[in-house]
């Protein structure tokens, strides 16, 4: 009913208003924090590079963000470990 | 009487800090608050226009801070409201005519005469603005629902969070066009207020009666705007008052979409 009542009246969700949110988000994660996109590329790089050295990883999977939570900014890394090398090292532990 | 000083800025230029201040400033006297205004944008003054008062200045806020008068000289008394003052910039000078530790040092001595004093802050971040915030207790951040005022607010928010004075800051919303917001081509209130992380203390819509209470130098109390900054100042003096929602009454159709929940 409501978007039948949205549709005729004209109101739309995808207005540029969206669009303002969103870049304004975007920017304002670089404003804040004095990290350019590039440089927050060449961090998760070598983050990546460093993890590896420990654990296996597949770079595609791994996200590192800044998000904005209220006023502070918070540098969010979500980096599945690959589960062939978790069996692995649960074999290891079995030898021992 | 010890007044709470209450600076108006913006970053950006050109969102309403002066409209603000001199609204704000009609809104208090008119509850029977003895209020001053100070313009802190030395070189670009504008303040005394908007009141009405530029053919009535005789010391400005150098003339102060350089010794040639006391503040209380340079006060101006309103013409309809007496219980609004200004003291005016200079407009042959320019920002650095003015220390931080100076515009903090006048303010003090004109405390016990009021209670409210309201800065009208310069745009930018530099001096002017220093100069602004050095003696407040409080910080009204004025802001428009575009991309580049809400950047340009974030930046102060930024600013004023590094200042170890950690001074309460609180949103003001101008220039909303109900319409507009409806129709999902502006940023809503909320939509800046999730963004900012700030609290809100008015919003104002956009409104030609400002413009015309500019031409003739008097702020008009009674149109739309007028009330929005009225319901300001009440909420600054810790009254409870709702924020309305924006809307033109004659549009019955966001009525008809309200009631469906919309």
């Amino acid at each position: 009913m409501v978007n039948l009542l949205e549709r005729i009246l004209g109101r739309s969700a995808k207005g540029s208003s969206a669009t303002a949110k969103q870049r304004l988000q975007l920017v304002l994660v670089t404003d804040r924090s004095n990290l350019s996109p590039e440089k927050l590329q060449q961090m998760k790089d070598e983050i990546i590079g460093v993890i590896s050295k420990y654990v296996n990883i597949s770079p595609d999977k791994v996200a590192i963000n800044v998000e904005q939570r209220e006023r502070d900014n918070w540098l969010v890394a979500d980096i599945p470990l690959l589960r062939e090398l978790m069996q692995q090292e649960q074999g290891d532990v079995d030898d021992a | 009487m010890d007044a709470r000083v209450i600076t108006v800025t913006s970053g950006k230029g050109g969102v309403g800090k002066t409209t603000t201040t001199a609204n704000l400033a009609a809104a208090f006297a008119m509850l029977g608050r003895q209020v001053c205004c100070i313009d802190a944008d030395i070189g670009l003054r504008n303040l005394d226009l908007i009141l009405g008062l530029e053919s009535r200045i005789v010391y400005d806020i150098v003339d102060v801070v350089e010794g040639r008068c006391k503040p209380r000289q340079a006060l101006i008394r309103h013409k309809y409201l007496p219980e609004l003052y200004l003291i005016p910039a200079a407009q042959t000078r320019d920002k650095t005519s003015v220390s931080p530790t100076q515009m903090a040092q006048v303010v003090r001595e004109l405390r016990p005469d009021f209670h409210f004093i309201l800065i009208d802050s310069p745009a930018g971040i530099e001096r002017g603005f220093r100069n602004a915030i050095a003696p407040a207790d409080e910080v009204l951040i004025v802001t428009n629902p575009e991309v580049s005022a809400v950047r340009d607010a974030d930046r102060i928010v930024g600013l004023l969070e590094a200042d170890t004075r950690r001074l309460p800051m609180r949103l003001v919303i101008n220039r909303v066009k109900a319409d507009m917001v409806r129709r999902g081509e502006m940023l809503s209130a909320d939509d800046i207020i999730d963004i900012l992380s700030i609290s809100l203390i008015g919003i104002i819509p956009d409104d030609e009666n400002v413009l015309i209470a500019g031409n003739k130098g008097t702020p008009d109390p009674n149109s739309k705007a007028g009330q929005a900054f009225r319901n300001i100042a009440r909420r600054l003096m810790g009254e409870e008052v709702p924020f309305v929602e924006l809307e033109d009454s004659s549009n019955i159709l966001s009525k008809i979409r309200r009631i469906f929940g919309g």
